[in-house]
Order: structure tokens, then sequence, then C-alpha cells
């Protein structure tokens, strides 16, 4: 039986409906990522999740029990915030303590699991400080802390890392999937960064315009996108638009060149048009590759991206990009050059709207 | 040339505020003829009925402070959390007892409060004196609400309150343990202006007929020379010392430094 299960949950302000009939079940453990572009309705089922919004529809259940009539401090729900939400007025040992204090614990386990908490993000020695005498990421280890001590049920991080750097961002996120993994605590994440979500996810939702697109685990979503927009949104990737020439065969032709894939077309047929996607590092530049699974074409440009080159190269009407991992020797093909790519049958997917 | 005519205006604005205050305080010093003496201070701090009606007048000022912070500071939240929409409403209301006299407001509170009335709050000293404190914080309004509405702007209280419900906190909790400690030094400068209006406040006390410091100092100016300015010296003491104590703890205050 899933722990957290949120069932056709729906949301409104005013005339727009920002979350269209939202499923999910979550196991105990599980951490699981929300990701997508500002505005697809992710923080607002998060913070229907922490009782902060009143679903428009629909049924939230934590352990078999309704939250539904519950108000957000009877929950049992830890948060972060972005913007850290430290209590200015208190430091660090007291911003932890804060939810002990609230739910009356004696003050020897406060004093325990305060220290506890501390250990556990490494900042024993910065009790005393508070949080205008910290940095971005000490302070959001703080409010991590901070949500964990009075032991929640679930654990919500809305969008905790957008205000840090980028090599705090790295190191901050690892420790929180090691500390999720440490006590074995229901999470889930809100972020709109691809590879944040990839890189700690047990599952990924991708949600686009207040619904799910396509739920599955980082490697499901990133190597089999259920939709277009999954496929653009994760990673980077190309969309080749091919003319139907065999269904019962498999077979496309990508302007005069003909490829065969390994799914299935579908409900098409011949003379149809069908979207596929590719994955840049799909790809190999083979001068000798001939046949159903290498398309030829003439380089429009190439960019040094540091450990790769992206090449573009233009394929009857579409333009395919194709990695390279960069070495000292390598040189990459020159503008106007033809090169041939080879690929596997099923690295091409077909992708549906 | 810009410059020369800046020092000017500030040199003429501070010979404008200064020359009378200098010329009160010496007159205040001359009570004994021919030298300069604290006489008149010494008469005025020794008169029963000076220390009589400044007591009062602290004591309500004190009254005031505390049911000011009580109605301003949940209303200010609340609007910010909860109905922002409503704000400049509220901004409105609360900016009325400056263009409405304070002779309006006490004649409309007899009016409605005396001892025939549904509410005879005039009735007793008591009732009077509650009347008082409501007439002072009215007064005292636009200086509280847009010191503790600052305050409130200075910190994310929807966030902080978010932070507080997930941990468990009632409303209660967050408003006192929360919100009201981060706007202490805002709620601070509300409460030294308003002991500043309250202890000189004369046209609500002498109707009311309550023996606050207002009516004493005019009391004693239409019967006495050296003694008013010495009194009036030492009310101006008084509300400087509050101003000075509104910079002093805004130099205290914790958590408004930005992150390291």
């Amino acid at each position: 039986m899933s722990f957290l299960t949120l069932s056709s949950i729906q949301k409104s302000f005013g005339p727009v409906q920002v979350v269209k009939d939202f499923n999910m079940s979550i196991e105990k453990g599980e951490f699981v990522s929300f990701l997508g572009p500002s505005g697809c309705g992710k923080t607002t089922v998060l913070r229907m999740i922490a009782g902060f919004e009143t679903p428009s529809g629909g049924a939230i259940a934590i352990d078999g029990k309704s939250q539904m009539n519950l108000r957000p401090n009877q929950r049992n729900i830890g948060m972060v915030f972005q913007a850290y939400a430290l209590f200015p007025n208190m430091n660090v040992a007291e911003n932890v303590a804060f939810g002990l204090k609230v739910a009356g614990r004696p003050k020897a386990e406060i004093d325990a699991r305060v220290k506890e908490m501390l250990g556990l993000i490494k900042l024993d020695h910065l009790a005393d400080r508070y949080p205008y005498q910290m940095s971005g990421g000490q302070q959001q280890r703080v409010a991590l802390a901070r949500a964990l001590a009075p032991k929640p049920q679930v654990l919500l991080l809305d969008e905790p890392l957008s205000a840090l750097d980028a090599k705090i961002r790295v190191s901050l996120r690892e420790e929180i999937r090691m500390i999720q993994q440490q006590l074995g605590i229901t999470t889930v994440f809100v972020t709109h960064d691809q590879e944040e979500a990839l890189s700690i996810s047990d599952r990924i939702v991708v949600m686009n315009a207040g619904k799910a697109d396509q739920i599955g685990t980082p490697a499901e979503i990133y190597n089999r996108p259920a939709t277009r927009f999954v496929a653009g949104f994760v990673g980077t990737l190309n969309l080749i638009e091919a003319k139907v020439v065999d269904p019962a065969a498999n077979r496309v032709s990508i302007g005069d060149q003909g490829v065969t894939l390994r799914e299935p077309l579908g409900t098409v047929k011949a003379g149809d048009m069908v979207s596929l996607a590719l994955r840049p590092e799909a790809g190999s530049i083979a001068p000798d590759a001939k046949g159903d699974t290498a398309l030829s074409g003439a380089v429009v440009s190439t960019n040094f991206l540091g450990s790769v080159i992206r090449t573009r190269m233009k394929v009857g009407d579409s333009i395919i990009s194709f990695d390279m991992f960069n070495s000292p020797g390598l040189v990459p093909p020159a503008v106007g050059e033809t090169v041939t790519l080879r690929f596997t049958a099923g690295d091409l997917l077909v992708i549906s709207d | 040339m810009k410059k020369f005519w800046a020092w000017g205006a500030l040199a003429i604005g501070l010979l404008y505020f200064i020359l009378p205050l200098m010329g009160m305080t010496n007159f205040s010093l001359k009570m004994r003829r021919g030298v300069y003496s604290l006489d008149a201070y010494a008469v005025v701090l020794g008169d029963p009925r000076f220390q009589e009606t400044f007591t009062y007048s602290v004591v309500m000022a004190l009254f005031t402070i505390l049911f000011g912070v009580l109605l301003v500071v949940p209303t200010a939240y609340w609007v910010r959390l909860k109905l922002p929409a409503l704000r400049p409403y509220i901004e409105f209301v609360t900016l009325l007892p400056l263009v409405i006299p304070a002779i309006v407001i006490v004649f409309g509170y007899i009016r409605l409060y005396n001892t025939s009335s549904w509410l005879p709050l005039t009735g007793s000293i008591t009732g009077t004196n509650i009347l008082l404190m409501f007439g002072y914080a009215t007064l005292a309004l636009p200086y509280m609400y847009r010191a503790v509405d600052t305050g409130l702007r200075s910190i994310d209280i929807a966030t902080l309150t978010e932070a507080a419900q997930s941990l468990g906190a009632g409303w209660t909790t967050i408003l006192f343990r929360i919100i009201l400690p981060n706007v202490l030094v805002a709620v601070l400068s509300g409460a030294f202006l308003t002991f500043a209006i309250v202890i000189g406040e004369f046209t609500m006390a002498a109707l009311l007929n309550r023996p606050a410091f207002g009516p004493y100092m005019q009391l004693l100016g239409a019967n006495r020379a050296y003694e008013p300015a010495a009194l009036a010296v030492i009310a101006f003491a008084i509300t400087w010392g509050c101003l000075g104590l509104i910079q002093l703890v805004s130099r205290f205050q914790k958590g408004t430094q930005s992150p390291v």
C-alpha cells in the first residue's frame, strides 16, 4: 500500500485551473521529484500536500489517513523552502528546536534531538549563530535539520537549491539525498532543474500545464520520454519530422533517407508524418556506416562545450545535433563537410503529443 | 554654488528651530534675577501636581502602547498575510486621526459614551481612563501602524508563517514567537512615538477631565512665567529622549544584516 496518495487532485485559482486531475502514489521512504517549468503546478501540488492550499477537488492521504480536514500545523509534514525561512530572531539551535518546543517535548529530549540534527548536517559548531551570520548553503542545511527534527511523516522540499550557487547546489543535493536515505523519510522534491531531479530521485513526475505528463524512474524519463513535452524538457533532444513509408515494417524516411525503427509506429498509414526523437549523445560519426541506422548530412555548425563538441548537421528539412566526447586529438568536422551519423534502431523514439 | 544654497537652507532651517529653543531654555534659567539658575526646574519638579500628572500620563502611555501593540500588530500582520487588497483602505483609515481633530474625536466619545448612553464609560474614573486610552491609541494609530507595517515589510511573513505552521505552530505561537520578535524594533519605534504623543496630549485629557501632563502644562503656562518654559524644555527632552531610544534600539536589532 502506498504511503502518500494523491487522488484526482485539482486546483483552480478563479477561472484558471492550475492542477488538473493529478494522481500519484508514493511509497514509504521514496524520493519523488516534481519536475517542470515555472507555472506547471508542481509547487501548487506540494502546497496542497502541506495544507497551505486547499484542493478544489480530489483527496490526499498519508498512511491511509485523509489529510483533507487537517490544518498545516496538524499534518506532521516537514517543509524546506526556497528562501530558507529560518526565523531571524532565533539562533541555529533555537530554530531546530522550534518544532519540538511547539510539540511540548521535554527539554532533555529537545536538546538531544537538536544535537543529533546538527550532527546530521555537520553544523554542530554553529549552534549559536544567527541566520544572518551564515551562508545560504548553511542556512538551507539548518532549514533541513529544522524540518526533520520533529520526525515528520513526509518531507517536502520546495526548490530548496534554487537560491544557491552551482557548486553548493551539487554538494547540497547529494547531502539531502544521503540524509533522506539514512532516515528513510518519504520525500517530495520540487524543482525545475532536470539535472537535480535526474540525479537524486527514485522517481520523477514530469509536470506540464497542471498534469503529470510522465511518471517514471530517471532512466525511464530520460530514455523513454512519453510525450513530446517530456522529450523536449528533459535533456537535449533532436525532434525529427519523418514520413511513414511502410507502417508494418516500421519504416520511415527523413528527407530522402530511409530508416527502420525498432518500436512500432502505431496506427499510422503510409504518407503520414511522425515525430522522432534522438538524443545528441546517441549517435556517432561513422564514415562507412550505411543502411537503416545511419543518416548523412552537411555540417551546419560545431560548438565546443568543454567535455563534448556538439555538431549540427542538416538532414532533409531537419537539423540533427550530435555530441562527440572531446579529446586532445579530436578534429571536429568542418562546416559544409558531409558526415554520416550512425545510431541503433532503438535510439530513434517515436514521440506522441 | 548649489552646495552654498544647500548649506544656506540648512543653516536657516536650524536657526528657525534652534533659536526659539535656545531662547526658551535661556528664559527658563533666569528665574533668579541676574544669574542663571535651575530654580524654575526645581519648582516644577518639586510640584506634587507635576509628579501626579506626569505619573498619570506615563501610566496611560504604557497602557496605550500595550493596547496599540495588541491591536496593530495582529491587524497589520493579517492584512499583509491574508488581505493584501485591503491594505490601501486600512492605511486610509489609520491616517484619519491626522485629518480629524482630536476635539472632534473626543466630542464624539463624550456624545457616544456619556452617562445616559448605552455604554456610560464617562460615568466612572476607570471608564473615562479607558476612553482616554482609546483616544490616545487613535491619535497614535498613524505612527504605530506605519512603524509596524514597515517592520513587517522587511521580513517575509508569508514564508515564515508557513514554516512555523509546518512545524506545528498555531496562530498565537506564530504571532508572539515569530512575528512580534522580528518586528520588535518597529514596534518600539511606534511605542516611543506613542509615548511622546501621550505625554504632550492636551485636548482629550482636558475635555475628559483627567489629571494628565498636557493640561498641567497648560495650567502652569496660564499662571506662571518661568516654570512653563522649564516644563516645555522637560517635555522637549522627553520627546527627544524617545527619538534617541528609537535610534538606539534600531542598532540592536538581530537578523537584519545580509547573509554572509
